[in-house]
């Protein structure tokens, strides 16, 4: 067994470091267009709207039954094949478009969970006021439901960014791609996969701190 | 702001089982009305019916120049209801993202489209009738029973409702709170807010109502002014159950 070669996965951290805004960028566009469907799939759930509501159940199926990687692989070599104006996907945009959808899915059933477990008198209080549905959602259940799932929202977002790394499959380099292609040039395996490993890690313990700094001060304001 | 009500054969199945089994009603404007009666006779399904909290399955109710075929109410109607009634619950249900301010202010600013100054205005005087001016700021979960009670009532006394509805107002306060809330409510009676009110507490009933009405199993078994109904009631019924509540 021989020692890391330590030179060279100093000399990689810059390297690596220089894909950190397309991991970051991927994952926070797919965080927030995933959060944003997620709320909206998970308010049809709540209401019941007839036919929609069916409609949203299969692809809450779909997209928690089935690997993300194959459904970046419908997207990017799949799609183009039967729109033809897709041609050109690329490949950042087809990840983003799986994840999106992918962890929309799972955020939509954590949402419609939170929203489920806000107290029943907090609807008949809004309605006996006379809220409207739409009013009572935004004004008193979701605010309630926001904080109770806000930790479980933060784990998928970690769970998006080391999804992100699917995205080489994809052809795109970001971090993994990058560290992917040093890894052929220099044979160092263990080091490079290390160092990348190790920048993930790192991305996700900042946030991870982030997240308690976050709960701390927001579980300020009292509920319940 | 205050209107004649009338409630004409209204009727509430929880599937098989009847709750309410044809109920006539009518208040006059400022008219206080106590309702009586054993647990599980539909007294609460009654008031949670009168404004949709539960949706009642045949009957009409009139609210002034607003009249409502409840099995064929649509979402205006019974927003209409709603807008023109107001509720205070059994174990407060307040708004436990808002703070008490907030509480009172949220139907007058979401639901009837006042400024946030003119909102603000009102909520101050409230909190002052119901006795909390330096709890404006305080979040549910950092106030008493009482409290939270009484911001209850709070944030139904600022729609200014033709028909206030209480459903055992005081039933899920620590003794020591009860008395402060009933306070609160014999204010807003003696100010003649048409009012029906589902309690246990005799002697409030009597004081307060200017009427008694006593139900059984889904019905109206008798009514009539207090000191008929506690001194004289002529249904066996209604004197079987005062002898064990008395």
């Amino acid at each position: 067994m021989q020692g890391l070669n330590i030179a060279y996965m100093l000399d990689l951290i810059p390297v690596i470091a220089g894909y950190v805004p397309l991991t970051m960028f991927m994952a926070v566009v797919s965080m927030i267009a995933a959060l944003v469907l997620a709320a909206i799939l998970a308010i049809i759930r709540v209401m019941r709207i007839p036919v929609v509501d069916w409609i949203v159940a299969v692809f809450i199926s779909f997209f928690r039954g089935t690997p993300l990687l194959v459904q970046l692989f419908l997207f990017y070599f799949g799609l183009p094949q039967i729109f033809s104006f897709l041609v050109e996907i690329d490949g950042v945009t087809a990840a983003i478009l799986g994840l999106t959808l992918h962890f929309s899915a799972y955020m939509a059933e954590s949402i419609r969970g939170a929203i489920l477990g806000v107290d029943r008198s907090q609807w008949e209080a809004a309605e006996s006021i006379g809220m409207t549905q739409i009013q009572l959602l935004r004004r008193i259940i979701l605010p309630q439901a926001a904080r109770t799932v806000a930790p479980t929202l933060m784990n998928y977002f970690i769970d998006i960014i080391k999804s992100t790394s699917l995205a080489f499959t994809l052809g795109v380099t970001e971090m993994m791609g990058a560290a992917q292609k040093e890894a052929a040039g220099s044979f160092l395996y263990v080091e490079t996969f290390l160092v990348v490993a190790i920048f993930y890690w790192v991305i996700v313990e900042v946030l991870s701190v982030g997240q308690r700094w976050m709960e701390r001060h927001l579980g300020k304001a009292v509920v319940r | 702001m205050s209107c004649e009500i009338n409630v004409k054969g209204l009727v509430k199945r929880f599937g098989q089982n009847v709750v309410l089994n044809g109920i006539d009603l009518s208040l006059k404007p400022g008219e206080r009305v106590a309702i009586i009666g054993p647990s599980g006779t539909g007294k609460s399904t009654l008031l949670r019916c009168l404004n949709f909290l539960d949706r009642p399955d045949e009957g009409r109710i009139t609210l002034g120049d607003l009249s409502v075929d409840v099995a064929r109410a649509g979402k205006q109607d019974i927003l209409a209801l709603r807008r023109r009634t107001s509720f205070v619950f059994q174990n407060y249900a307040l708004f436990a993202n808002k703070n008490a301010r907030q509480n009172i202010t949220e139907g007058l600013t979401v639901v009837r489209g006042w400024t946030r100054e003119k909102a603000d205005a009102r909520a101050e005087q409230i909190l002052a009738q119901i006795g909390l001016a330096d709890r404006g700021d305080s979040y549910p979960a950092a106030m008493s029973g009482g409290q939270q009670q009484r911001v209850g009532i709070g944030r139904a006394m600022a729609l200014d409702a033709d028909l206030m509805l209480f459903d055992e107002p005081t039933s899920a306060l620590d003794p020591e709170w009860v008395g402060e809330v009933l306070d609160l409510i014999r204010r807003i009676a003696d100010g003649r807010q048409t009012m029906l009110i589902v309690t246990h507490e005799m002697q409030f009933a009597r004081e307060i109502a200017d009427r008694i009405i006593f139900m059984d199993g889904g019905r109206i078994v008798e009514q009539g002014p207090p000191d008929q109904i506690f001194g004289n009631a002529k249904d066996d019924r209604t004197r079987a159950f005062l002898r064990r509540v008395g």
